[in-house]
């Protein structure tokens, strides 16, 4: 499974300005990070310091760490390995939010079969 | 079925190749899926905490935000522009040993070690702060209000990510300093630098993990409704 | 095709991996993927008997109703350390890092694994794993079940439960480099012709295997860390009194703990697809959709932990989703089953040890896993969790499957790694004694488990008892099973007739080494030019519509 964009990206070198320029966006970044944890967006807090620190680190993963000019079986794996995650992650939510709220209708019944109380 | 494929020669071999690898390509490959299913289970391991986490902070909000207000927001900062530098200045020593400049591997690869060790000063300063404060869980745990037990379980993952993710620094950074050693002494050049490349992505993780860590535990607004 | 064929003695024995060299050194300090593979054998024999001898000791105690042989606590102690033994010292890592270990290179062509020196690090951890844990168990054990349910474990358990969850702990992380190890080694170190669809489905089960150890692992390891912090620093992360949370735990668990069983099980569905097509001389019918059944179980595998938490507490929503994803689960396990089966119909067969072990395997699993879809359905899982039928249904596939699948391929390959042949008689007079012992040891506690017998307990109600006595006897029966395969492969190590470089005719590159293989493995770099099992008469498969 040798895909021809590895090979290339031993000779690819990446230029240093660039580097300097994503640097500065995170720099950037920070500081909206700390702006908008001052501001009350509400429900939607969470969503947007996550939303910031995803740019952040999609930046890193991209640029610093070259997944940019990467195979695609390292693009998978990064992909594999933040999905495993958002698993665990969502899975146990799916628990805890769930938890009283979508009860099945239950019918109870004496061992004859007679309705005992409607719920 | 089988047909004889005749090997290398042993005299062209890189010093550095190994014997089981055709050539140092393959190996940089390797070496490189390597180090990325790592940082894959690396991943995984944070994960846990952070799912913790995440059940824990709906579970209890206002503990969780009562907790983040006593911690320094502005060293925290600092502490993410500083280990943000780092990274610069690692992708820096893994371009300068991409293009063969010995003498600006060392340097690259010696301010990551100072700025790793300025964000590892800054969080022996914040723990003690924490410890002066009795806010280090176990038994000198002591906080005021109904909130204490929850607040004890937001220090708990305080101490649990923030130092994790310290003890994978501190395992880095002397990893950095054989590599400066190294590269001082010629081991990496154009043609041989996976090293450096593979300590590069690993720092790289170290970032990404508190660039999450920040603000989750530093910054929750406690002006939050729920 | 009978190994005991008339073949013309070899010449006498030429260099190979295991007399190129002596000494206490060269092996502690090897490279070589094979020593290594041995290295594993041999503690992981040790740790089988460790568990086994659990094993006795919780059937001794269970052929009469009152608890009379030992204390409860003691009892408690006897089936943590059976389970914690044999889950993390001996099914986890058994076949990949046995035959895995040594098989992979063989069977693609390649000198070594990627990283030989991270293999030899993974043997040490797991000797440092099995350390912590043999401290516990000299210190006087520990008694959570191999679970470690909070807060029993962190707050009430005076047993010594960080030692054993450190063990495990570092056990994990050996697990995790082996799995790194063959994922890199079969995307890069495949021989020239040998494509991803021309993989033996050893190779393709063990990646799948080895994809639930680098994604699952680090799960557990993180939760075990939290118990030890919590146990040693008086934490309440998981104790209810102090506000954390015991369900949180159990989720963290899980969900690496149901994929591990995966990771028990898909080796082992390898080796028989091996066994089957050998023993048949046919390919494995439907090559294609096996491979991908073992890349499906993978991930499949990690939607479905909330089925051991039906009674939890957990909310009746993620319940109905685990249990939907539960039956899923068991399609491409079942394709698997139907496949061997088309296999092995209209082939060859030759009823030698391995393809007793392959057919025993693929009855017993199958019982296992029907008896898994039934806990799958939440209804019925709620009346027997907890019970015997739940115990019987994991020993089905852990033992019934997984180590019969083991025990198939040890001697299959057995000529391989030792260039012996073992004595065929015995195979097969102690397959059939295990499969026998088997049967007899766990059928009845699926009757047990459905009357309700509950599982964890060391006395019980007068009329389990004729049920109980069966399952003790079938025990020991079972175990002479396992003492005798010890004793005859032992014996031919020494005394056994030398083997040919292929002594079964099959398919597969590792039969192209020699037997022993040399530590280089391969004289010249093989060049694979045709697809797998290609046996000489396939023209069967066509026959089946």
């Amino acid at each position: 499974m040798s895909d021809p964009i590895s090979e290339r990206h031993e000779s690819h070198i990446v230029s240093p300005l660039l580097y300097l320029l994503v640097f500065g966006s995170l720099m950037v970044l920070t500081v909206i990070t700390v702006a908008a944890s001052r501001y009350d967006f509400g429900a939607w807090n969470t969503v947007v310091a996550m939303a910031i620190a995803v740019l952040k680190a999609t930046l890193v993963v991209l640029f610093f760490m070259h997944v940019r000019w990467s195979s695609r079986l390292v693009r998978l794996m990064v992909a594999a390995a933040f999905a495993w995650l958002a698993l665990l992650i969502g899975g146990a939510l799916s628990d805890y939010d769930t938890r009283g709220r979508v009860n099945p209708p239950v019918e109870k019944r004496s061992p004859t079969g007679a309705l005992l109380e409607d719920r | 079925m089988s047909e004889a494929v005749a090997h290398h020669a042993e005299a062209d071999r890189h010093p550095a190749l190994a014997h089981h690898f055709e050539g140092l390509p393959e190996q940089k490959e390797a070496a490189g899926l390597g180090m990325w299913l790592f940082l894959a289970q690396e991943v995984m391991f944070f994960g846990g905490l952070f799912a913790c986490y995440t059940i824990y902070r709906n579970l209890y909000p206002g503990a969780f935000a009562a907790g983040s207000a006593h911690l320094n927001w502005k060293l925290g900062a600092f502490n993410t522009a500083v280990l943000i530098g780092s990274s610069l200045t690692m992708a820096m020593a893994v371009h300068a040993a991409a293009v063969g400049k010995r003498r600006q591997i060392v340097a690259y690869l010696l301010m990551t070690v100072v700025l790793g060790s300025v964000f590892l000063g800054v969080k022996v300063v914040e723990y003690a702060d924490k410890f002066h404060h009795h806010l280090v869980p176990g038994a000198h745990f002591r906080f005021e209000g109904p909130l204490a037990r929850p607040v004890e379980i937001y220090y708990s993952l305080y101490f649990a990510m923030t130092g994790l993710h310290a003890l994978h620094m501190v395992i880095g950074i002397p990893i950095l300093l054989t590599l400066a050693v190294l590269a001082h002494r010629g081991h990496y050049s154009a043609s041989y630098y996976a090293p450096v490349e593979m300590t590069g992505l690993y720092w790289h993780f170290v970032d990404i993990v508190w660039i999450f860590l920040f603000p989750l535990l530093y910054l929750i607004p406690t002006h939050a409704p729920h | 095709m009978s190994a005991a064929a008339a073949l013309p003695e070899p010449a006498p024995p030429k260099a190979n991996y295991l007399n190129i060299s002596y000494g206490v050194k060269s092996w502690l300090l090897t490279t070589d993927h094979k020593r290594i593979a041995l290295l594993y054998m041999g503690s992981i024999t040790v740790m089988f008997a460790l568990g086994g001898i659990f094993a006795a000791l919780i059937r001794l105690e269970l052929v009469t109703p009152p608890g009379d042989m030992v204390q409860a606590e003691t009892y408690n102690k006897l089936f943590t350390l059976h389970g914690v033994i044999m889950v993390f010292f001996f099914l986890i890592p058994s076949i990949p890092a046995t035959l895995g270990n040594f098989l992979i290179p063989l069977m693609i062509g390649a000198r070594d694994l990627a990283f030989p020196k991270l293999n030899l690090a993974s043997w040490y951890l797991f000797m440092a794993g099995a350390g912590f844990a043999a401290y516990s168990l000299v210190r006087g054990g520990v008694d959570t079940g191999w679970t470690f349910y909070t807060p029993y474990s962190t707050a009430f358990s005076n047993t010594h439960v960080i030692s054993a969850a450190m063990g495990a702990f570092i056990a994990g992380f050996s697990s995790i480099l082996t799995g790194l190890n063959f994922i890199v080694t079969i995307h890069k170190m495949r021989a020239p012709g040998l494509t991803w669809m021309r993989l033996p489905l050893f190779v393709w089960s063990h990646y799948a295997t080895s994809i639930i150890m680098v994604l699952g692992t680090p799960v557990i390891a993180v939760t075990l860390m939290l118990v030890m912090v919590e146990r040693g620093l008086k934490l309440g992360i998981f104790n209810p009194a102090l506000g954390g949370d015991p369900v949180l735990f159990q989720h963290l668990f899980w969900f690496y703990s149901h994929p591990a069983v995966y990771i028990m099980i898909l080796p082992s569905m390898g080796v028989i697809s091996e066994l089957v097509s050998a023993m048949a001389r046919k390919r494995v019918f439907g090559y294609g959709i096996v491979a991908m059944s073992s890349l499906a179980i993978a991930v499949i595998g990690f939607l479905v932990w909330g089925h051991h938490m039906f009674v939890s507490g957990q909310s009746v929503y993620a319940g109905m989703v685990f249990s939907a994803l539960s039956f899923l689960v068991a399609i491409p396990s079942a394709i698997k089953v139907f496949n061997w089966t088309a296999t092995l119909y209209k082939g060859s067969v030759s009823y030698d040890t391995p393809t007793l072990y392959a057919i025993g395997f693929i009855g017993l699993f199958t019982i296992g896993g029907l008896t898994g879809i039934f806990l799958a359905a939440t209804g019925l899982d709620v009346h027997v969790h907890d019970t015997y039928f739940i115990v019987a249904h994991f020993h089905y596939i852990m033992v019934g499957g997984a180590i019969m699948g083991y025990l198939g391929g040890l001697h299959f390959w057995w000529p391989k790694i030792t260039g012996r042949l073992y004595p065929e008689a015995w195979g097969r007079v102690a397959a059939l004694i295990v499969f026998a012992g088997f049967n007899l040891t766990f059928f009845p506690q699926f009757i047990l488990g459905y009357m309700g017998m509950p599982r964890r307990y060391h006395a019980y109600p007068e009329e389990f008892q004729v049920l109980n006595v069966m399952s003790s006897a079938g025990a020991s029966i079972l175990g002479l099973g396992y003492i005798l395969p010890f004793a005859y492969l032992g014996w031919s190590m020494r005394y056994g007739r030398a083997a040919s470089a292929n002594p079964w005719g099959a398919k597969g590159l590792e039969w192209q080494a020699a037997s022993p293989p040399l530590t280089e493995n391969f004289e010249t770099q093989p060049v694979v030019r045709e697809e797998a099992y290609e046996y000489a008469h396939a023209p069967q498969e066509r026959a089946i519509v």
